[in-house]
């Protein structure tokens, strides 16, 4: 039964027209579409169950919190919430809710918000970011069992439009909070009837400003404007479509061939060929790229070798010619354009005193430096980051250090148990306060990795995280300590403020640059 | 027949368990795991996500857990996506992968058996050299330099083709290029060696002294014998385009489950990556089978036994 080469061209040619019969993606060119590339297939619409910036994109437009951010500095407005009172204390937050509707014609109510932020808080759920929440009186002891009755929760719905909130301490960002992914309300009873699939097409109640369409993982999610919205009458999207395109160079070539209106990246290789066109953008964003040392080990346990280490490095050649996308040079942590929140003025780059403190140390002109690894995980960025700071400590310090690249979860296990010298890291802030960069590095914070610890700077984080209730005196508490940080002991060397450098179509309006690049979609049209 | 298929496929059983086996311990000797991420995660929340998962059990038991539910047809929920388990994941992306491997391996046939009827007929003339060294190249050219390159020219470029994504056949047509190349050029190499083996025996001068027409003679009577070692590089080759499809999906933003493989290895997500090896075994194994029976077909001289 020899079969002929041009029977199986003719079976394959079948096959191939049996099984693309497939629909075409949604078309682009005409009407309000909006196309983004997200980079990445989200992990969940379950609010509760996500974390990440992708995510955020699209729940934030899905789903609606108490409050809702402004586009252009990213302050709070009213949401789901028309109005609140804070206490005199700080503690007490009482917000009104309006009268607004689920997707399936549900009123939204404030027990909506108490069973979300249960469910959140439930240990069972074990929701990752569960400590969103812990800034409630008693949150964080539900979340660990030690009271098993929510009813002492600091959240309590005191009638269908009335939503009371007890703070464990005055937490200045806290209306800052309440438009985070964590904090939505979610339909009680779709999660009942439906359980994980909730989240799904044909499945999912959500109280956004757009509804969702479809979702086919790994390909596309759309959705659509939702007419029952309380503020439909501003949006003019008809459609948004998210592409999880992983790969930050076809990305970057589909957005040039017109295949998308939005691409948030652009790979590091492009970078100059990117910023000679119109669509391109450039923003600081709100996170600081840093240099990590285990202050447990020799010889960077010694803080004039950190000094050194720091003030040998041109941070504005870095930025100028090694990551060229317009990134700010800084030795401070805490990036600048915070609201209220003046900055530190740290080391400067200065080779003749970086050479005096290694000599002090011991090491004069580098001489009987002992080996040293700077630890990175694998990334085009990173690598050339390292590279040329490897190069700068070796010409002005005349020191060798080893660069160690390693994937990203030994990089993270490594960092995590002080298995390394020094390492190359980022931060990126949750939310537009300083103590959101300055709160890691307490002693034995999950996110210091440093070994580093210090009473004075644990006091001042503490009593601005709790006890201050001035904004002014809170300001200058952890200014206080991010000197103490980044001028006396330098755990930590930072080397720039992140910047956002993407793509954006010249008939996209109502986009405006923040510091996190956050845009939310019901401020968007398309004027072609 | 049937009994031989039959043995074989009874023979799986202990393959897979090893498979499992070893891909479930080498997995957990990785540095790292699922929920390690940039912001460290607090205690007890980590310790809250663990029990969900069944992480906090000792390893034995949840290595017993986990062959039980594989035993089960169950591969488990995904870490990294919550809301869906492997099963669900697998079965949406394996259609995809299921595309684009055929119409790589059509693009590698229609190419490549093309390619080496010509050079095996013309040995040593130029279209020999000229087809042997494209062949030299696909084989050369690595799939993540090849993609790219005709995404410049055909999309970006003449703007005939789109860019990247999935749903039409025009988004088919640079991925199964890419991916379909190198085995192009390996079809190519065994037809032309087959083609050279055959076209010298008895039975095909038997038909040329019959007066039969070239093309009767090359198509009818050379080309079954000369396929014979393509068809035995096929069942490897329909493997490799479906389990190797990894970087091309990747490239070209196709939702099949290459995409599913390196990715899942990355984050630690234990059942994905579990879910993968199981799936792609069994799909290998299945693959060699078929082959061995097609070859019984084909070729007289072998007995199934």
């Amino acid at each position: 039964m020899a079969m002929h080469v041009r029977e199986w061209i003719v079976a394959f040619t079948v096959l191939v027209a049996v099984s693309t019969g497939a629909p075409f993606l949604t078309p682009g060119a005409e009407g309000q579409v909006f196309r983004i590339n997200n980079m990445v297939e989200p992990e969940s619409l379950d609010p509760g169950a996500v974390t990440g910036v992708p995510e955020h994109r699209i729940l934030s437009n899905l789903f609606e919190g108490l409050t809702t951010t402004d586009p252009k500095d990213l302050s709070p407005r009213p949401g789901m919430a028309t109005s609140w009172k804070i206490s005199k204390d700080g503690l007490v937050y009482t917000f009104k809710l309006r009268d607004a509707r689920w997707t399936d014609g549900k009123p939204v109510t404030a027990h909506d918000f108490v069973y979300a932020w249960e469910r959140v808080l439930n240990p069972k759920m074990g929701a990752k970011y569960a400590q969103q929440l812990f800034y409630l009186k008693n949150g964080e002891d539900y979340n660990k069992s030690r009271i098993i009755d929510f009813s002492q929760v600091g959240v309590k719905a005191l009638d269908d439009q009335t939503l009371q909130v007890t703070l464990r301490c005055p937490t200045a960002y806290f209306l800052d909070l309440t438009s985070s992914d964590t904090l939505y309300p979610v339909p009680r009873w779709a999660i009942e009837a439906h359980g994980k699939d909730w989240g799904k097409p044909g499945k999912i109640v959500s109280n956004g400003p757009f509804r969702l369409v479809s979702w086919v993982p790994q390909r596309e999610l759309v959705l659509e404007k939702n007419p029952q919205h309380w503020d439909a009458g501003r949006v003019k999207l008809q459609r948004v479509v998210f592409l999880p395109t992983d790969d930050v160079n076809t990305a970057y070539k589909q957005f040039l061939a017109g295949e998308s209106d939005w691409v948030p990246q652009v790979p590091t290789s492009q970078i100059d060929a990117a910023r000679s066109r119109p669509e391109s953008y450039v923003t600081p964003y709100l996170g600081t790229y840093y240099i990590r040392f285990n202050v447990t080990k020799p010889p960077v346990n010694d803080v004039r070798v950190r000094k050194a280490l720091s003030m040998a490095v041109d941070r504005e050649s870095l930025t100028k010619f090694v990551t060229k996308a317009g990134e700010i040079p800084t030795s401070a942590f805490v990036p600048a354009g915070m609201r209220g929140y003046e900055g530190v003025k740290s080391l400067s780059f200065d080779v003749a005193a970086a050479k005096t403190l290694l000599a002090e140390a011991g090491y004069q002109d580098g001489k009987g430096f002992p080996k040293v690894e700077l630890l990175y995980n694998t990334n085009e960025l990173h690598r050339v980051v390292t590279q040329a700071v490897q190069q700068m400590w070796k010409e002005n310090l005349g020191i060798q250090v080893d660069l160690v690249n390693v994937e990203w979860k030994v990089y993270l296990a490594r960092q995590n148990s002080l298995d390394y010298q020094i390492s190359r890291a980022g931060w990126i802030g949750d939310y537009v306060d300083p103590n959101t960069f300055l709160d890691l590095w307490v002693t034995g914070g999950g996110n210091n990795q440093t070994g580093w610890s210090n009473k004075r700077y644990d006091d001042l984080i503490g009593q601005a995280a709790c006890k201050i209730v001035n904004p002014k005196d809170r300001m200058r508490a952890l200014q206080e300590a991010e000197k103490i940080l980044v001028v006396d002991d330098l755990p930590i060397m930072p080397l720039f403020t992140y910047v956002n450098k993407g793509m954006l179509s010249r008939w996209v309006k109502g986009w405006y640059p923040n510091i996190l690049d956050m845009h939310p979609l019901k401020y968007i049209s398309l004027e072609r | 027949m049937l009994g031989y298929i039959l043995r074989r496929v009874a023979g799986f059983a202990p393959i897979l368990f090893v498979m499992v086996s070893l891909s479930f311990f080498m997995m957990r000797l990785a540095p790292g795991g699922p929920f390690d991420q940039e912001r460290a995660l607090p205690d007890q929340v980590r310790a809250n996500i663990e029990a969900r998962y069944h992480l906090e059990e000792p390893i034995w038991r949840q290595y017993l857990r986990y062959l039980g539910d594989v035993a089960r047809g169950d591969l488990g929920p995904s870490f990294r996506y919550p809301d869906r388990s492997v099963n669900e994941l697998l079965s949406l992306g394996f259609p995809v992968s299921v595309t684009l491997g055929l119409c790589a391996l059509g693009v590698a046939l229609a190419l490549g058996g093309t390619a080496g009827i010509l050079a095996g007929l013309r040995r040593n003339a130029f279209v020999d050299y000229l087809t042997m060294s494209f062949a030299l190249f696909g084989v050369s050219v690595p799939n993540f330099v090849l993609g790219p390159i005709l995404m410049l020219v055909f999309a970006l470029g003449l703007r005939w083709l789109p860019v990247a994504g999935w749903g039409t056949w025009r988004h088919l047509i640079l991925p199964s290029v890419t991916l379909g190349t190198f085995y192009a050029a390996y079809v190519a190499r065994l037809t032309r060696a087959g083609m050279l083996e055959v076209i010298g025996q008895d039975f095909i001068r038997t038909a040329r002294a019959k007066g039969l027409r070239e093309a009767t003679v090359v198509l009818r009577h050379a080309l079954p014998g000369a396929i014979l070692p393509v068809v035995t590089y096929l069942g490897p080759a329909s493997a490799a385009v479906l389990t190797g499809s990894v970087v091309v999906e990747t490239i070209f933003s196709i939702p099949g489950i290459g995409r599913y493989f390196v990715g899942s290895a990355l984050n630690r997500d234990y059942t994905m990556v579990l879910g993968t090896v199981v799936f792609y075994s069994v799909l290998l194994l299945v693959f060699n089978l078929i082959v061995d029976v097609l070859y019984a077909y084909l070729d007289p001289r072998v007995q199934v036994q």
